[in-house]
């Protein structure tokens, strides 16, 4: 195996106000790997995966105790910077939001917050990330029109690109195809098997097959706990937990 | 059967009252129309009065009404649009936006001759601008500060929370997201917020009544810190205080003309910059 | 949570039991007719043979619209997969009664060679190797089904017994081999009987515990 650890959960507890959402989460996230995230809505999948971008620190009165290392840094640490965590890893939505500009603009909009300047080395990661993302040829003679043109796969392809440009080392998405058609998500789902070769990347999802498709490890979480995480073939064909069986073959949930 | 009939009573009664309300506006146009257009001539616009104010033209006044409008909106716009981006962006969520966006609105309740005493006993007196250009546009400017504010909070909160998401999760500061992804997006509802203020400060006369306006002066204003003629007063003058009511009413009406056009005319040059930013931003 | 799922896997249980349960038959049908040396009885159980063949095919075509309609996972997943290689290995059973059927044709009007000790113990051992490799399905016992897969050496070492017995025999005297070697053969078929049993045991504890036992005897403990 030898997969590197890209980033490790320690013992993580997370609390919205007074209710617990998270409990003791601990786990491992490979590099180049897809990490898969299942469970039945309200497990806390979603809170956890904005927990790795520190996305969650935005909504008032929430709590984080326990550490979250990436590549052996502590996330939390005060000398952080949460702006710069988030280049570092990036995140796509579940909806696709597209800001509303041109093409474009949406993919330089990364690099220019992020303080480059240079017309031409924006405009070759512009091409660059659309290209990576499989959009390129849909868009290349339409660079100046609104992105809000584009239909719902190709806007979340968009989003992708757009994250791509600013070279994150992770990449989050969040439940990415939820919207989209079965042909758009088989589209992006070829994408992300083709993106782990340069990026570490964890999928919630609550659409199982897909988990079962396109990734390699797969944790299931249950009311804010992790009940079993392992690769992705053990946990379809022999599951340790129980529970991570009834929920597999869906005899819950 | 019923229901039907019932839809069709209320259906008509919804396009009489709008029938009405039609009725009115173009009333006023026609009315200000057939009685000002006779006055309306080159002349009328360019010139000075002459004559005590029988004769001649009412350009100073146009003049007047313009600069006020200019400093109210160069001091509301920065200012309003900096407190709406503060309330919606920055303050902590909880009583004490509430009490501040309360008191906005309260602030936009007063009456406008308040705003006209205000701006005496601080701009003219306390400050010592003295009855002015500044005066009078600074006391029209605290006039129509908190439209320009809830004009604008309405246009952020209308940008929706995953674009901003979008742009945090990219490495962008709150402050970038709200410079380059949240204001140009507000863009078309602050110009609405902006137009509808211009046309608001066009036509005040209580607040300019103690602060800045004339009703004689014999050339233009030489600096912010001279008196002005404007619009709105000098209708009201000529109205009250002129002395040949034959000539002078019509040169109202006139002027009430000019009035209205020149806020369609903005009205209608902000519309277009709205469309233009829209289709830009949205592609439609 | 019942899932109407969970209806279609307890029948194609239920059509699995039913298949095992005619291959037994044919089993005890078949050293029944070597007991008496019955032609007709011989006869039936190969004419009855073709019905075990559409079971089957039955079960293999079942199987094949649970995994493409279901998705099924995990157990579910391991109860289907390993159905379909039981319905296999319950065939060959079969077709191995049918072998034992052809020899006793081949036998019945001959005279018996001698009163053989081993080959009514290695068809008791088949029959209850059967029987318990079955019993271990329907209950889901992989106890049970480790011992099956032990009792196959004993089948093997009977299998020789009865292989060495009748070559000595055919050496002394050569006119016996007309009748020798059906019951040489016969010996071959009930120890290949047991192997197939000891397949579907291997399944068994597969499907039930996720353990591989298949070519790997050092894993069941």
């Amino acid at each position: 195996m030898g997969y590197k650890v890209r980033i490790r959960v320690e013992n993580v507890d997370f609390y919205y106000g007074c209710v617990q959402a998270l409990k003791s989460i601990n786990m491992d996230i490979f590099s180049n790997q897809v990490t898969a995230i299942i469970g039945p809505s309200g497990c806390g999948k979603s809170t956890f995966i904005r927990l790795l971008n520190r996305m969650n620190e935005l909504i008032v009165n929430s709590t984080v105790a326990g550490n979250i290392y990436l590549d052996g840094e502590d996330i939390f640490d005060s000398r952080i910077d949460p702006v710069d965590i988030r280049r570092r890893i990036g995140m796509v939505f579940q909806k696709p939001n597209p800001f509303p500009k041109s093409i474009f603009e949406n993919i330089s909009y990364g690099l220019e917050v992020n303080g480059i300047k240079d017309r031409y080395y924006i405009e070759e990661r512009v091409v660059s990330s659309l290209k990576k993302a499989v959009l390129w040829n849909e868009v290349k003679d339409r660079l100046k029109e609104s992105a809000l043109k584009l239909s719902g796969g190709q806007q979340q392809r968009l989003c992708i690109a757009r994250c791509l440009a600013v070279e994150p080392e992770v990449i989050l998405f969040d439940e990415p195809c939820a919207s989209l058609d079965p042909i758009s998500t088989a589209k992006i789902e070829e994408l992300i098997l083709e993106l782990k070769k340069d990026y570490t990347i964890v999928i919630v999802t609550h659409n199982m097959q897909q988990a079962a498709r396109v990734s390699d490890y797969t944790a299931f979480f249950l009311l804010g706990e992790l009940i079993e995480v392992g690769e992705t073939h053990n946990i379809f064909t022999a599951p340790k937990d129980k529970k991570t069986e009834a929920y597999i073959t869906g005899r819950f949930g | 059967m019923r229901k039907d009939i019932t839809q069709k009573i209320g259906f008509s009664f919804l396009f009489i009252c709008m029938a009405i309300t039609m009725l009115f506006l173009v009333g006023i146009i026609l009315f200000v129309t057939s009685k000002g257009l006779k006055v309306i001539s080159w002349e009328f616009l360019t010139q000075a009065p002459r004559n005590a104010m029988t004769a001649g033209g009412v350009a100073p006044a146009i003049v007047g009404t313009f600069y006020l409008t200019l400093i109210a909106i160069l001091f509301a716009l920065p200012l309003g649009l900096a407190c709406a981006i503060y309330l919606c962006e920055y303050s902590p969520k909880g009583a004490i936006v509430n009490i501040l966006r309360i008191s906005i609105n309260n602030l936009a309740g007063v009456p406008s001759v308040v705003f006209g005493l205000f701006g005496l006993a601080v701009f003219v007196k306390f400050f010592k601008f003295g009855v002015s250009m500044l005066s009078g546009g600074l006391s029209l400017g605290i006039l129509v500060l908190p439209l320009i504010i809830s004009a604008t909070q309405e246009a952020l909160q209308a940008v929706p929370y995953s674009i901003r998401e979008a742009s945090l999760a990219l490495g962008a500061t709150k402050w970038q997201t709200i410079k380059k992804v949240v204001l140009p997006s507000a863009l078309p509802g602050i110009i609405t917020g902006v137009i509808l203020s211009i046309g608001r400060v066009a036509g005040e006369t209580a607040p300019i009544l103690f602060t800045a306006a004339a009703f004689y002066l014999k050339g233009y204003p030489k600096s912010i810190f001279s008196e002005v003629m404007a619009l709105p007063y000098h209708i009201y003058a000529l109205m009250t205080e002129g002395a040949h009511p034959d000539k002078q009413t019509a040169i109202a009406y006139g002027c009430s003309l000019i009035l209205l056009l020149l806020v369609l005319s903005v009205s209608f040059i902000a519309i277009i910059i709205r469309q233009k930013q829209r289709s830009k931003c949205y592609g439609l | 949570m019942e899932r109407h799922f969970d209806g279609e896997l307890m029948d194609l249980k239920k059509d699995l039991m039913q298949m095992a349960a005619f291959v037994q038959d044919a089993i005890a049908n078949s050293l029944e007719a070597l007991r008496t040396l019955s032609k007709e009885e011989a006869l039936e159980i190969i004419d009855d043979d073709k019905k075990i063949d559409e079971w089957e095919l039955k079960i293999d075509e079942e199987c094949l619209e649970l995994l493409a309609l279901r998705q099924p996972m995990a157990v579910d997943l391991r109860f289907i997969t390993m159905a379909m290689k039981i319905s296999t290995d319950l065939e060959r059973m079969a077709d191995l009664a049918v072998d034992i059927a052809q020899r006793v044709l081949d036998l019945a009007d001959k005279p018996l060679l001698k009163p053989l000790v081993d080959i009514p113990k290695l068809s008791q051992l088949a029959q209850l190797v059967i029987k318990n490799v079955i019993e271990a399905f329907v209950k889901k016992d992989p106890g049970l089904a480790g011992k099956v897969i032990l009792l196959d050496k004993e089948a093997d070492k009977l299998r020789n017994q009865v292989q060495g017995e009748l070559i000595e025999y055919m050496a002394k005297d050569g006119t016996t081999t007309s009748r020798a070697v059906p019951l040489l053969l016969i010996a071959r078929h009930l120890e290949r009987i047991c192997d197939h049993a000891t397949n579907i045991a291997e399944d068994v504890i597969y499907m039930v515990q996720a353990k591989v036992v298949k070519h790997h005897p050092e894993e069941l403990s």
